[in-house]
């Protein structure tokens, strides 16, 4: 006993008080930027193995990017990586980040449906579904909840049953063998509910995304809440995603 | 048999010229192979057919761990030949498997095979008749016994699979585990993919916990089929990084074997030591999987003084909490109590279902790719495997925490006898060619246990098949076995004890 309680009075309090201001460092890569410098465009372009950069004008969508560093590190004086973590959104357009705009990523308060913020800002509870996840989205999702990022502190947690679950949390790029469950584990959910994808295999396919292994059908009928980019998506990109989603003031 | 083939021997990580392969006829292989296998130093490692010509040949490599290397094994079906061969897994059940991959991608019946149903529903797969809903559990007719269903979608932060077990009451007499919903067709994008960039991203998405492992056998093999040779000091960086990998789950598996003990300091504490490790990983190589470390020809994260005197202070660190924690938790009487002679797979067991990497190991088996094959750096650097007995959860428990040491006692050795030189920089090479008409294998001991890759180049020096095999294949049967005449309640410390992969297994 008296052991136990000298380890717990050594290791001291393990939580980052502010989650919104945490420094990390290079070489982590958040928000990129591209420049306006002139380079060899198509060649930028072709190197990137998800297809992610577009040319005239650059652009670099981040539901498809791995963050693998290549681009930046063939065209340094073209693209660079911030170390900027808060880069989920709720539009898909608001991930593709162009050529000489160095704004941080928002969420479009807009385009929030009213019902988000006035049931879910101070509990959330979300069911998670893998569905092809390659288990490090889903290991990072099961970080935000560690002592370090302690996601609980706001009221956020993760069901076991959809039934008590406010929304539903897809990693992976939906794989044809778990369409079915994902969509059977939505329609459990009561309504209101929210959507969300986390890491690029669920915003894009990822590099999964000429598989004729998946079916993403089930995103048809069904509208995104929040994209979390990242290849796994970083806790601190989560957390930030989730409470900018659902809160004004956190 | 007719007469003893000169058996054909490669190294770990090596590539032989595809003409040099023999081709049995049925009747031979099926009686070398299993003469060979039932010797306890050899095991297979991989068994897979592929197309050739008008139908499939197929390769068996078979580990030899005392002459440290692979016998490869082959012989072919023709087209026109009737689809069906003689069960390997009737006289070696370990095989059991493997037959079931080849009898669901080619349609190729087994006869006397005892339990020769679909494996993963992959979208390439012969068996198109029968669906994911429809897999064939095995029943049981009583009015004393029920079956309980779980998943696919399980209550947590989980990958999915489906688990049907048969009970007496609290009592499990069978459980069967269903997998397939993870796949992905990730082998048949590796082939697909002209991209060494986009193949080498693949890699490491085939399981994200275990990014460093399975991208260190395809860069292996890359590099092997190009012979393409790296620095010595590439190769030593790459499993300095697979060690770390295994000491950041391992602490992770712990910490939930904790949780679930409902031992709440232990969970916190261990928890959070796996942070400053990851985070080294991410300080290195910017991901805190190690995405992007690890590629083929060279690397673009090279490790630098400053990582080398980090890594030892989070190591020093890290190790001084570890075993203050661990003292008192490997110790508990509740702990003790709750993992004890719960879920336990005998030695024979074990051997008989060919368990690899963590699970041999938990019940005496001495499998451990990094000594029995070792590549350039565990040459240098010998790994000095490390067992337990009793093949039950405390065993997987306690194994965990003399790997994490043992790893740790590696790691220093190396940083304090390897003459790191910072300045080269080898960079990463995307532009291999690849020798014509080729096989390399390349086996590494991922934190699970042994990962196999094979890949074969047709005459253009073309990748024309590409076999991923990950340690779960062998192991998921130990968790059925496992849960044995436990409770059910039993069953989630006997799941994390053994933290199998899903998509590793379903691809
Ligand atoms: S970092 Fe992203 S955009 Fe750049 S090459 Fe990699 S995947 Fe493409």
């Amino acid at each position: 006993m008296i052991n136990e309680a000298k380890i717990i009075w050594q290791n001291g309090k393990q939580y980052i008080p502010d989650l919104k201001n945490v420094q990390l460092k290079a070489p982590f890569r958040g928000r990129p930027i591209i420049t306006t410098a002139k380079v060899d465009e198509q060649a930028l372009a072709d190197l990137c193995p998800l297809g992610a950069i577009k040319t005239n004008p650059v652009s670099l969508d981040m539901g498809k990017c791995a963050f693998c560093g290549e681009c930046a590190l063939a065209f340094p004086e073209k693209i660079k990586f911030t170390q900027d973590y808060k880069i989920a959104t709720n539009t898909r357009e608001n991930l593709i980040i162009k050529e000489g705009d160095y704004k941080p990523v928002k969420i479009d308060k807009s385009k929030i449906r009213k019902s988000i913020k006035s049931i879910f800002n101070k509990s959330l509870k979300l069911r998670q579904v893998s569905a092809g996840g390659d288990n490090s989205c889903e290991m990072e999702l099961s970080a935000t909840g560690n002592p370090n990022f302690d996601i609980g502190r706001y009221g956020i947690s993760f069901t076991a049953s959809p039934r008590h679950a406010d929304g539903i949390i897809v990693t992976g790029p939906i794989s044809e063998n778990m369409a079915g469950p994902l969509r059977i584990a939505y329609d459990a959910i009561p309504e209101p509910k929210i959507f969300v994808l986390c890491g690029i295999d669920a915003i894009s396919g990822g590099i999964f995304a000429d598989s004729k292994a998946l079916d993403r059908s089930v995103l048809k009928n069904i509208k995104v809440d929040l994209y979390i980019p990242g290849n796994p998506s970083h806790p601190l990109t989560i957390i930030n995603g989730i409470l900018d989603l659902t809160r004004d003031k956190w | 048999m007719s007469r003893l083939p000169n058996l054909l021997r490669i190294k770990n990580n090596q590539s032989i010229d595809l003409g040099k392969i023999e081709n049995l006829t049925y009747a031979d292989f099926y009686a070398l192979a299993i003469d060979l296998l039932k010797d306890d130093d050899k095991h297979c490692t991989n068994y897979f057919a592929y197309p050739y010509k008008d139908g499939l040949q197929f390769i068996m490599a078979i580990a030899d761990d005392v002459h440290q290397d692979i016998i490869i094994l082959s012989h072919i079906l023709k087209g026109t030949d009737k689809q069906e061969l003689k069960a390997l897994t009737k006289e070696n059940f370990a095989l059991h498997i493997f037959e079931r991959e080849i009898y669901e991608n080619y349609g190729v019946y087994f006869t006397g095979h005892p339990w020769l149903k679909p494996l993963r529903f992959a979208h390439d797969r012969a068996l198109k008749e029968i669906q994911i809903n429809d897999y064939p559990f095995y029943k049981i007719k009583s009015e004393e016994l029920h079956e309980v269903g779980v998943g696919p979608i399980h209550a947590g932060i989980i990958e999915p699979g489906h688990f049907r077990f048969i009970c007496n009451g609290e009592n499990v007499l069978h459980l069967e585990i269903q997998l397939g919903w993870q796949h992905r067709g990730i082998e048949k994008l590796i082939l697909d993919k002209e991209n060494l960039l986009q193949r080498t991203i693949l890699a490491e998405s085939i399981a994200g916990d275990t990014v460093i492992g399975h991208t260190l056998a395809f860069v292996q093999i890359m590099e092997s089929l190009s012979n393409k040779k790296v620095d010595e000091q590439i190769h030593i960086e790459r499993s300095l990084a697979l060690e770390l990998e295994r000491i950041a789950i391992h602490i992770g598996d712990i910490s939930a074997l904790c949780v679930d003990a409902a031992y709440y300091l232990g969970a916190n504490l261990f928890g959070v030591l796996r942070t400053p490790i990851i985070n080294f990983l991410q300080l290195w190589s910017g991901n805190r999987f190690g995405k992007s470390l690890i590629r083929p020809g060279g690397t673009n994260y090279p490790f630098t003084d400053d990582l080398k005197q980090e890594l030892w202070q989070i190591l020093d660190n890290f190790e001084q909490k570890f075993e203050e924690i661990a003292y008192i938790v490997y110790r508990l009487p509740s702990i003790q109590n709750r993992f004890d002679f719960v879920g336990t797979v005998t030695k024979k067991q074990a051997k008989l279902i060919g368990t690899v990497g963590l699970s041999a190991r938990m019940s005496d088996i001495k499998r451990d790719i990094r000594m029995t094959h070792p590549n350039i750096a565990y040459k240098k650097f010998p790994y000095e495997t490390v067992t337990v007995k009793k093949g039950d959860v405390f065993a997987r428990f306690l194994l965990k925490k003399k790997e994490i040491r043992h790893s740790i006692a590696w790691i220093r050795n190396v940083l304090s006898s390897f003459d790191f030189n910072s300045k080269k920089k080898q960079k990463p090479n995307y532009n291999l060619n690849f020798k014509a008409n080729s096989l390399s294998i390349s086996l590494v001991e991922g934190w699970r246990g042994e990962i196999c890759h094979c890949a074969l180049t047709n005459e253009d020096g073309n990748l024309q098949y590409y076999k991923i095999k990950d340690p779960s294949m062998h192991n998921w049967k130990a968790l059925e076995l496992s849960l044995r005449n436990v409770e059910i309640s039993d069953f989630p410390i006997n799941n994390k004890s053994y933290n199998l992969s899903y998509c590793g297994h379903d691809l």
